[in-house]
Order: C-alpha cells, then sequence, then structure tokens
C-alpha cells in the first residue's frame, strides 16, 4: 500500500462525513460494530430460551391456542424425571455417547498417529479421510438406511462376505439388539475425522526436541509413548472429547434419519424424543421443561469438562 | 536431508501410510456407493448380491427432477414420440413427464439460503470480532462466552419457542426467517473464529494507517479487511456449510416455501416403493459440492472445526 493512496483515499472522504466518523470514539465503534451481534443472539437465542423456561411451568399446548394456561409450577419437572421412558432415552443416548466416543478416540487417534509418521501424501488421505464429515448428516442418514437394507444392502452383503451369515438373515436398523450399534456405526464413520484432526494437531504440536532428549536418555519408543505422546496430546484428546459429547448429546439428524427412533424406542435418543412431544404431541409445557432439563445438563456436564480439561492444560 | 533420530524409518512410513490409504478407501466406499447408485437402473440398485459393474443409465435424475405419470396406450399416441433424450427415458419406463419435480426449488431454496446467511453472518461477525480484537468492550470475556454458548443449546429445544415467535412475526416458511435464524446459529462461530484471524494481523499496520490520517472506519475496511482475506473466506464457507447441511430446524420450521434440500431429499419416493437411484441422484448434487469446499479449505479446516481453539 502506498501513502499516496492512502491521502487520496483519505481526501476522498466527504469533510462532513469524515468529521462526523473521526468524531466517533472507540467505544462507541465497538459497541456499533458489537451489538447487533449481540441483539441478533438475544433474540433468536436467549429470547427464545427464557420463553421456554417460562412455558415449562404451564400446561399449554400449542395446537389448542385458546385453551386457558395454567400455571403448573414444578409438575412437568416431576412428571419427566418420574418417566421411565425418559430414562430409557436417556441410557440410549448414555450407550450412543459412550460407545460413538470411545471408537472415534481409538481410531481417531490411531490414524493421527499413524499420518504422523509422515509418509509421502499423507496430505491428501486427510483430506479424502474428512469428507464424510462435512457432508449432511440428514442426507447422509437417510443413504445409510440404504446400505444397512437386509440382501440388498452393501454393508449386509460385506459382513456376510466375510462371515459367512445370509446377508438377509439380520437387518441393522429393524432388529432390536443391532439398531443401537447401526447408529454408533454410521457416526463413527461420520465423526472420526474430526478426533482425528484434532489429535493430529495436538501430535504435531510436540516438539521433536523431545523425543530427541528421550532416544539420549534411551528410553524405549513404547516408554516414549506414554510418557511423552500421550499425556502432551491429551489436552487435545479431552477437546475432541468434549466436541463430540456436545454434539452427540445433541445428536438428532443423523440418527432420525437412519431409524427414526425405532425399533420401538431402541435407539430414541433424548433429541429424537423431545421432537417427539414437542410437534407430534405438542405437549408443548411439557417439552419445554424437557429442553430446560437437557440444556442443563449439557451446560453443566460441559462446564466441569472444561474444568477438568484446564487442570489438564495447567500441568 | 539428514539422519535424524525422530525421522519415522521408511518400513515405518509404509506400514502407516497403507493403514491409513486402506481406511481412507472404507470410508469411501458409502460416498462412492452414493454416486454410483445414482447412476444405476432401479432394478439394478436393488439386486442381490449388489453390482459393482453397471450399465450407467441418467434415469435416476431423469426422476429426480421429473414427476411422471404411467402412461395409457392413449396417452402415447396423443403425445407422440419422444422428442427429448429424458422423455425417452420415462418411455422406456412405460411413464410420460407431467412435469418438473419439486427437487429444483427445494436445491434453490438451499442455495438462497446458504449464501444469504453466510453473507449476513460474516457481515456481522467481522464487525464483532473486530471489535472484540482491537477494543476494549466491557465484559468482553463474558460475551464472548456468551456468544459461544448459543452454540450448546440442542436446536430443537429452543425450536418450540422459534416457532411459536416466528409464527407471530409471519417468518414462519420464508426464507428470511430461515436466513436469519441460520445467521444466529452461524455467529458463534463467525465471531470466534474471525477474532483469531484478525488476532494475528500486527496491530502496528492500523496504527500507521491512523497516523496517516485514515479514520477508523477506513482503517478498518481498507488495511484489515484485505489482511483478513482468507481467513473470512475460509470462514464463509464454514458458514455456508453449516447452513447448507443443516436440518433439524429446517425440518421443524419449513414445509413448503422455504424447505431446503436436506429434508426434502429423503421424502423422495418413487412409483413403486424407494426410487432410490434418485435419492442417490439427489444426494450426489448436493454433496458434491461440499466436497469440493472441503478441498479448499483443507488449511483451516482444523480451525474451523474447533471454533479456533486449536490452531496450527
Amino acid at each position: 500500500m502506498t501513502s499516496s493512496a492512502l491521502t487520496d483515499a483519505a481526501n476522498k472522504t466527504p469533510e462532513g462525513i469524515a468529521r462526523r466518523i473521526r468524531g466517533l470514539s472507540d467505544r462507541t465503534i465497538a459497541w456499533i460494530f458489537v451489538a447487533p451481534t449481540i441483539f441478533l443472539l438475544l433474540a433468536v437465542n436467549i429470547f427464545p430460551l427464557i420463553w421456554t423456561i417460562r412455558l415449562s411451568f404451564t400446561d399449554f399446548r400449542v395446537n389448542r391456542p385458546n385453551n386457558e394456561v395454567e400455571w403448573v409450577g414444578l409438575r412437568n419437572y416431576q412428571r419427566i424425571l418420574s418417566d421411565p421412558d425418559v430414562w430409557s432415552t436417556m441410557q440410549a443416548t448414555a450407550h450412543f455417547l459412550i460407545w460413538t466416543i470411545v471408537l472415534q478416540v481409538l481410531i481417531g487417534f490411531t490414524l493421527a498417529y499413524l499420518i504422523n509418521k509422515k509418509f509421502k501424501g499423507n496430505d491428501l488421505w486427510t483430506t479424502i479421510i474428512v469428507f464424510p464429515m462435512m457432508l449432511s448428516p440428514a442426507v447422509v442418514g437417510n443413504f445409510w438406511t440404504f446400505l444397512y437394507q437386509p440382501q440388498i444392502g452393501l454393508f449386509n452383503y460385506v459382513v456376510a462376505f466375510f462371515t459367512g451369515a445370509d446377508p438377509a438373515s439380520f437387518s441393522m436398523i429393524g432388529d432390536v439388539n443391532l439398531a443401537p450399534w447401526a447408529i454408533v456405526i454410521a457416526d463413527t464413520w461420520m465423526w472420526t475425522p474430526f478426533v482425528m484432526l484434532i489429535c493430529l494437531a495436538g501430535l504435531r504440536s510436540i516438539p521433536d526436541s523431545i523425543y530427541e532428549a528421550a532416544e539420549c536418555d534411551r528410553a524405549s519408543k513404547w516408554r516414549q509413548f506414554w510418557t511423552i505422546t500421550i499425556p502432551m496430546a491429551l489436552p487435545f484428546l479431552m477437546l475432541a472429547v468434549l466436541f463430540r459429547g456436545i454434539e452427540n448429546f445433541k445428536m438428532f439428524d443423523l440418527v432420525v434419519q437412519l431409524t427414526g427412533g425405532g425399533p420401538g424406542n431402541t435407539t430414541t435418543l433424548t433429541s429424537i424424543d423431545l421432537k417427539r412431544e414437542a410437534f407430534e404431541r405438542w405437549r408443548t409445557g411439557y417439552s419445554s421443561a424437557y429442553a430446560v432439563i437437557l440444556f442443563v445438563t449439557v451446560f453443566g456436564l460441559a462446564s466441569i469438562y472444561v474444568k477438568a480439561l484446564n487442570k489438564v492444560k495447567e500441568r | 536431508m539428514s539422519f535424524s533420530v525422530t525421522e519415522p524409518s521408511v518400513r515405518t512410513k509404509w506400514f502407516a501410510g497403507l493403514l491409513v490409504i486402506g481406511y481412507a478407501l472404507i470410508t469411501l466406499i458409502p460416498l462412492v456407493w452414493i454416486i454410483a447408485t445414482g447412476f444405476k437402473s432401479p432394478s439394478d440398485s436393488i439386486s442381490y448380491p449388489p453390482v459393482v459393474l453397471f450399465e450407467p443409465t441418467l434415469e435416476g435424475y431423469v426422476n429426480l427432477f421429473t414427476d411422471r405419470t404411467r402412461a395409457t396406450d392413449q396417452m402415447l399416441e396423443e403425445a407422440g414420440p419422444a422428442t427429448t433424450w429424458y422423455e425417452q427415458i420415462a418411455r422406456d419406463r412405460g411413464t410420460v413427464i407431467s412435469g418438473p419435480s419439486r427437487y429444483g426449488e427445494r436445491f434453490l431454496n438451499s442455495v438462497i439460503i446458504g449464501f444469504g446467511s453466510t453473507a449476513l453472518c460474516m457481515i456481522l461477525g467481522t464487525m464483532a470480532a473486530y471489535a472484540f480484537s482491537r477494543f476494549k468492550v466491557p465484559l468482553k470475556d463474558d460475551l464472548l462466552f456468551f456468544i459461544l454458548s448459543t452454540r450448546m443449546m440442542p436446536p430443537i429445544a429452543v425450536a418450540i419457542p422459534i416457532f411459536l415467535m416466528f409464527r407471530n412475526l409471519g417468518l414462519n416458511d420464508t426464507h428470511l426467517g430461515m436466513i436469519l435464524l441460520y445467521t444466529a446459529v452461524n455467529l458463534s462461530l463467525s465471531v470466534w473464529l474471525l477474532k483469531g484471524f484478525i488476532d494475528e494481523i500486527p496491530i502496528e499496520y492500523e496504527e500507521a494507517a491512523l497516523i496517516d490520517g485514515y479514520t477508523r472506519f477506513q482503517a478498518f475496511y481498507k488495511v484489515v479487511l484485505p489482511q483478513a482475506a482468507t481467513g473470512i473466506a475460509s470462514t464463509a464457507i464454514f458458514c455456508l456449510i453449516f447452513a447448507w447441511n443443516e436440518y433439524a430446524f429446517a425440518v421443524l420450521l419449513t414445509s413448503g416455501n422455504a424447505q431446503t434440500a436436506p429434508p426434502f431429499i429423503p421424502t423422495i419416493i418413487g412409483v413403486a416403493g424407494k426410487d432410490w437411484p434418485a435419492v442417490a441422484a439427489g444426494a450426489t448434487i448436493f454433496l458434491v459440492p461440499v466436497m469440493v469446499f472441503t478441498i479448499l479449505l483443507r488449511k483451516h479446516l482444523l480451525r474451523g472445526i474447533t471454533f479456533g481453539a486449536v490452531r496450527k
């Protein structure tokens, strides 16, 4: 940028406007810049949240707007927490959450570890591995139902090819025992690259000099892995778990397209249950209380976790 | 290259490379299968065992973009011989094309809402990020955390009041409503990412500009914006991909007018049972642009998915 361009630009601004703009203090500009964002977030996030909390104490139903709305206090909360169906969806969510995180961390970290060996063309393959994670979960989930079809589905065929079982003998999304694993497999396929990318950053952040020092001290590769690689990559690994945890706790699109919560209620995760209560049974007050409970749970667990994460980082 | 104790041996590299490539190929199978199914005939798509080699046809794409009705002999006579290749494909199946399907519309909705919300999100996000990066904003950390926390909310949890609010404002099932909604959802990502990118631009550039007589606004759009161009572009692609892929709000708040492609594609049904080639064709057209964007983004991927928490 040349100084003549600068002065040109300065001179082009009409005198009146220039004075007015110059007159604004940094503080005013800061507010002008920040205000629209904060306003929009208040309108689309905080205002609805407060409204949800208010509704959660009533028996309001969207599909019956003319009914008198009654204040029911904590009754909705009591009902939800004592409802065995809600606890079974919580269990389904926990199963999904734990297994997706375990598998994704194991596979993701292994991949990152291998990619970090810097073989030729590792950048290209990393990009290819990342593809599934960038795609629309609903569209991909819908297609996975096709892959899981008994007999004609590719997944069943591949499993049959390796195990010798009859590809028509099992249905991943129709069987009560297999459906919870069907969603775990699809989610793992989709999101392992996410964990991989974060782990890769962690591994790359470890300076070579530490390994060189360990080599001088004749530490074995095995020992180096457990005393250098793992502890130094741990904050990254925990960050990946945090992100996956929050995302999968909210999981809706992939699973609703894949199984729709069935068969029975075996894959009804909390978000899917909440959607049914709110938009199919139209129990607005009840589902608002449900939403509040979910939000408090996510927020609570996340903040406890972040504290733990910060402790690990400090070490 | 000099010898180093930390450089893996050639054998290790081969081994690692083979495993990673093996995983990559397995992970690609479902995607390849989507693209391949789009070019299969309906009978090939549901054959057992699944066929890998097949005669490609554009039938899936024709079915995706058109509505067809079963043709009686009388109708065929009246319509005369097929004049276009896509009509010929329909005729071969004993159907006539009765009009365009709604896929084109839905795809266009995705484009309008995706680009609209991304543009708005970038304007608001850049301004807020600049202010957070350069000025003393009261309660800065609290505000930034508040912005981030909006992302933790399950979409279904806020969908009820948003549904009620939109209904009162007449925004239900409108492009404007969806654009505002996606902008709000994406703002947390854009503010956090852009703040990181702007933080990396040396403040001295602006100070020099200010000394040369630039106003704050001029310094912002003549010095900072060009410097942050790469960051802004990659943040924009992230916002676009998110809006493009979003499903929960779209399925709850739109039904006809402003429905985007993700809720529409799973509802594609053929004449007899699910028309998988058409579904796959719809998915292919929808997913391939994202893959191209992913390749463009590869240097900033990590930063984008972690909200700027991890930078390389």
